[in-house]
């Protein structure tokens, strides 16, 4: 499935936070936003997710839903939005509950996605009981269970330490190749964009416009610091003039 | 030279003493009882502990008790049930709807400092001297501090949950129900326990102006005849009902919010 973004803006008053912004995501793809902070990253993915409605321009969606998929736009958020009063099976079981599937295939929907994400002997356990990384995977568990066709990724390992990120942007790289879910990834972390993405959305200084868009070339497993060091170098540059303007401005 | 790293980091740590919180209970019984029997004071200003336990085993004993107990319960129960129910319905709309806070936070912000024991007077009015003016004033009691604990537990309940269940479609009715009711929970229970606490204080001041039976009543008349005995034998159920109240409540916290 493909999601195609045309002219969209968006403001809260008179404050403009997004600013004309057209693209498509591609089948299959990761594409990553990032950009300084307040350019209207997260509040693109609430537009790209219905959560929010755009001001101006449309959003599209091509391409027909995978069958079994119950929830084709599906959003995972940054702090993890777990309901603390359900156990993991149960916060997992949640997105499932207001459809019409019988008690065994939600329960082998569960213990599926559970299995997937290395929960499954946690699935009684509350979320109070668990680590960050581990809530986030109960987050990454609920998005797989109801089979999205589009991930939507709210900075999801920016509330995680950077070992425990560095543990989920593998394990969630080794599901993505599994399932090649097309995703939008917001995130302020130039080197999380460059580890996950096929290409990399820059957006400026508020009210975010794109900056410049850019494919990551290399194979994901060659992904290494050295290789993609130039690569690296033009976006920081991009993102430092837009933070630094922003900063300027904010003076 | 080497000397052991002095240890500076002691107190201010308040831990559990069970054995303390029994005796300091104790001990000011005891000390009452020993002022009493030597006859310090008179047991019709300070009647001793024991007098007071056994006025407390005579009214069990004739029935007094139960039947004084039976009516202010029954008041309190009814009162709270009508009060609450009303208070959590507009507590969730005031929580829920951007019309209703906007129309109905200003009348509740301004009638919800009346003490309610004034309306007594114009209830009778309405409703007689009978059962249904003390019910009243106590539900009109219970209903805004639960309107106002709904709400603000509705408040409080994080936005990203309830983005989290729209974003996978949930239906806004299973919203409220599963996310909102049970985030709100915590702030309608302390809505519980004030609106509790202020059913007691309303049954025996309501039973204090027009009750043949009651606590409140039972301690009037009691009051009026000197015999402080059973004065202070009836505050006693009023201690052992708030304290039961309590427990209710903190047994009710226990077992629905074990998650926090």
């Amino acid at each position: 499935m493909r999601l195609i973004v045309e002219h969209v803006s968006h403001g809260y008053g008179s404050l403009e936070v997004l600013d004309d912004i057209s693209l498509t995501v591609e089948e299959g793809e990761i594409l990553a936003v990032i950009g300084p902070s307040g350019c209207g990253k997260s509040t693109l993915l609430g537009i790209l997710g219905g959560l929010l409605e755009a001001s101006r321009g449309r959003i599209l969606t091509d391409g027909a839903v995978p069958s079994g998929s119950l929830n084709p736009i599906t959003y995972i958020f940054q702090d993890f939005a777990l309901l603390p009063w359900h156990s993991v099976a149960a916060n997992v079981g949640f997105a499932l509950e207001h459809h019409r599937l019988d008690a065994y295939e939600r329960k082998g929907r569960v213990d599926e996605v559970l299995a997937m994400t290395g929960l499954l002997d946690f699935a009684t356990a509350l979320p109070k009981q668990l680590s960050g990384g581990m809530r986030q995977r109960v987050g990454i568990a609920r998005a797989l269970a109801v089979k999205p066709a589009i991930l939507l990724l709210d900075e999801p390992l920016s509330a995680l330490d950077a070992q425990t990120r560095e543990l989920l942007i593998e394990e969630f790289l080794a599901l993505w190749l599994a399932h090649r879910t097309t995703a939008v990834y917001v995130t302020h972390n130039l080197d999380e964009a460059l580890r996950l993405a096929d290409r990399i959305c820059v957006l400026s200084r508020r009210p975010g416009r794109i900056r410049e868009i850019v494919a990551v070339d290399a194979a994901r497993s060659e992904r290494g610091m050295a290789a993609l060091a130039p690569l690296r170098e033009r976006l920081w540059r991009l993102i430092q003039e837009e933070a630094r303007a922003a900063d300027r401005e904010h003076v | 030279m080497s000397e052991p790293l002095r240890f500076r980091g002691g107190g201010f740590v308040i831990g559990p003493k069970p054995i303390s919180s029994c005796l300091g209970g104790l001990a000011v019984i005891a000390i009452w009882q020993a002022v009493s029997s030597a006859g310090w004071v008179s047991p019709i200003f300070l009647p001793s502990p024991a007098g007071i336990a056994r006025a407390l085993g005579e009214m069990a004993l004739s029935g007094q008790l139960w039947r004084h107990l039976g009516a202010s319960l029954q008041r309190i129960l009814l009162g709270f049930a009508l009060g609450s129910a009303a208070g959590l319905a507009l507590g969730l709309a005031l929580g829920l709807l951007s019309h209703a806070r906007a129309a109905g936070l200003p009348i509740v912000s301004a009638l919800f400092p009346i003490p309610k024991i004034a309306l007594l007077p114009l209830f009778i009015l309405w409703f007689g001297i009978g059962e249904p003016s003390k019910v009243a004033t106590i539900a009109l009691g219970v209903f805004f501090p639960m309107a106002i604990a709904t709400y603000s537990g509705v408040d409080q309940v994080p936005r990203t949950l309830i983005r989290m269940a729209q974003s996978f479609d949930v239906p806004t009715h299973a919203i409220v129900a599963k996310v909102i009711l049970p985030g709100a929970l915590p702030g309608i229970l302390a809505g519980v326990r004030i609106s509790a606490s202020i059913a007691l204080i309303l049954v025996v001041a309501a039973e204090m102006i027009g009750a043949e039976f009651g606590i409140g009543a039972f301690i009037l008349t009691a009051g009026n005849l000197m015999r402080t005995e059973d004065l202070l034998a009836g505050v006693c159920l009023l201690s052992i009902l708030g304290l039961a109240v309590g427990f209710l409540v903190s047994l009710a916290e226990r077992r629905l919010l074990s998650w926090r």
